[in-house]
């Protein structure tokens, strides 16, 4: 129970993005099941109806049921935001954890190969990765993670510089232990009270850009029911329909502030003395 | 007596450059060339002031860093060539306990994991015997059997050098590197494990390289005792021939800075001027000369030899040769 309150309900916001991100999560459930309309179904006599009693967040300009796509939808963008951050982050981990623990010039081409994806504004990158290799959800896991993972080779490489220096490690070694073992049995574990509360933050962000990339039509297209695609469709009815935008930008709105609180929450947690930085 | 460790011309530099592009070519030499022989069932201890290189001196033994030049020779081979599958068969021989218990124990791992770790790495022992073999040592070492399930933060640092020893102890090693093993523990801790210590040497044979800054401690323990200064051996003899007739200058300064349980005593400290000299432009000759009252024209040119005075005490200062 200590443990819960000290991770999860530390204050207010903790509180608060434990309980956003439960909801979230709950809603990717339960929503599906919930729904008994097809979020693919199209029903031309339904067309822009507004929310209430027959469809909760109203329909769509093909009369699609909006909830039901919402909550199917919250698999794609849910689901894109965490494989962008989990690629990013198991490359990133691997990278970086070799280039801290083996240094010299294997440490120095991964750094400037950091260096250069660092410095375009990563989102731009991304565009002009997704842009290159095509649209779509795939692309755009893909031109995300590609241009997010140098964030946690170098976080990863930094820890480990400073783990491997510890006692531990080297008594590992007098041991006879492996140096890949090394790295990914001892080294590793211990960074990975940093990396989780990385990894919380950035499913915020991830879904951030991939839902701008499906707005401007580079990420899922439609009808596919993801948010951002949604958003970017009913954009052109704001002015009749304004729920079939608002009500999508608040499903985005919340998960991307529940995941940054609780991952605020969890770096707390694990690392009392960043708490003001 | 049985040659154990044959240390042959062992040297380790650090290089001063601060990045790829630097142009300093200075060197640090943390160990510079030193010669001697371990003995088996016997405790070397090796003394000297802080950054004279006795850590790097112990661990290059063991091979834990890459030497710059020299040979250690164990069974026949130079240990500081073996790598891979060679090396790993090498660390059953030969342990380290370290200075600090505090960060020389893996925090996520339990007591009875960490004592059994070295069986499991060199595949001896299936998971019960190991974990038979860990209980045995936590007996060894004092611990109660309920330990096995701890974490090392719910210990303290006496019972956590006892798991680093336990550690060290399982793969029953022909030489234990004792890194100041007991410089970091309280007064009635030190001599708790160095009673151990010793039990353990009665039982098990073990040979101990033991390096401390604590001269009684040294005392008390070795048979040997080497001085270091600036990375080089200044002075070698058995402890007792030692702290009784040091023949360098250096040695002389140390072993009258041991304090005497006696306020009448009559306390001739020789006090040393100055600093050492920073490692990275080690003075040319005698590296002491800087600070020795006896230095004349010649020890600031030509470096002397380790020359044994007769005995076997062997020293390295122009006034003894």
């Amino acid at each position: 129970m200590k443990t819960i309150k000290k991770y999860f309900f530390r204050d207010i916001p903790s509180a608060m993005g434990t309980i956003i991100s439960l909801g979230i999560i709950l809603f990717m459930i339960i929503g599906p099941a919930a729904t008994k309309y097809d979020p693919l179904e199209v029903d031309m006599g339904a067309k822009l109806v507004a929310p209430g009693a027959s469809h909760i967040f109203g329909t769509d300009e093909m009369g699609r049921d909006l909830f039901s796509r919402l909550a199917y939808g919250s698999w794609y963008s849910m689901g894109t935001a965490l494989a962008v951050v989990l690629l990013a982050a198991a490359f990133g981990i691997v990278a970086g954890g070799i280039a801290g623990y083996a240094g010299g010039w294997f440490d120095n081409v991964l750094m400037r190969i950091c260096d250069v994806f660092l410095s375009f504004p990563q989102i731009f990158l991304a565009m002009i990765i997704a842009a290159a290799i095509g649209a779509g959800i795939g692309p755009t896991i893909f031109a995300l993670a590609v241009s997010w993972w140098p964030n946690y080779a170098r976080m990863v490489r930094g820890m480990v510089i400073v783990i491997k220096e510890k006692l531990y490690v080297e008594s590992a070694k007098s041991i006879g232990m492996h140096p890949v073992r090394i790295i990914f049995r001892i080294i590793i574990p211990q960074t990975m009270s940093m990396v989780i509360p990385q990894i919380t933050m950035g499913i915020g962000n991830a879904l951030i850009a991939a839902s701008g990339f499906s707005f401007i039509g580079l990420g899922a297209q439609m009808p596919t029911p993801e948010w951002g695609a949604m958003i970017s469709q009913g954009s052109r009815y704001v002015f009749n329909a304004p729920y079939y935008v608002v009500i999508p930008g608040i499903f985005i709105f919340l998960s991307v502030l529940g995941f940054s609180l609780l991952g605020d929450s969890l770096q707390e947690a694990t690392n009392p003395e960043l708490k003001n930085i | 007596m049985e040659l154990l460790f044959d240390i042959c011309h062992v040297s380790k530099y650090y290089s001063a450059k601060s990045g790829a592009f630097s142009l300093d070519h200075r060197v640090v030499k943390a160990v510079d060339d030193i010669s001697f022989q371990i003995y088996k069932g016997e405790t070397i201890g090796i003394v000297g002031e802080s950054g004279c290189g006795k850590t790097t001196l112990g661990k290059l033994i063991l091979h834990l860093f890459e030497p710059t030049t020299g040979e250690v020779l164990f069974q026949g081979q130079d240990i500081l060539k073996l790598k891979g599958k060679g090396l790993r068969k090498f660390r059953k021989h030969a342990q380290i306990v370290y200075q600090d218990p505090y960060t020389s124990l893996n925090p996520r791992m339990k007591i009875g994991d960490i004592i059994g770790e070295p069986l499991k790495i060199q595949k001896l022992g299936n998971k019960d015997e190991i974990k038979e073999k860990a209980y045995e040592m936590l007996k060894v070492v004092g611990l109660a059997k309920d330990f096995y399930t701890k974490y090392p933060f719910e210990c303290s640092g006496g019972q956590r050098q006892r798991v680093g020893i336990a550690r060290a102890l399982i793969l029953k090693p022909e030489l234990i590197v004792c890194d100041e093993a007991v410089s970091a523990l309280d007064v009635s801790t030190q001599s708790q494990i160095i009673n151990l210590l010793q039990d353990i040497q009665k039982e098990f044979g073990v040979t101990y390289l033991f390096i401390s800054h604590g001269l009684s401690v040294v005392r008390h323990v070795c048979n040997r005792v080497i001085v270091m200064y600036l990375g080089q051996v200044v002075e070698m003899a058995d402890c007792e021939e030692l702290y009784k007739n040091p023949l360098h200058p250096y040695s002389q300064a140390l072993f009258s800075a041991i304090p005497i349980p006696d306020p009448e005593a009559d306390i001739n400290r020789i006090m040393l001027e100055g600093d050492v000299p920073n490692p990275v432009n080690a003075p040319k000759g005698c590296a002491f000369h800087t600070r020795c009252k006896y230095a004349v024209e010649k020890c600031r040119e030509i470096r002397p030899e380790l020359c044994d005075a007769g005995d076997g005490h062997k020293v390295s200062c122009h006034l003894h040769i």
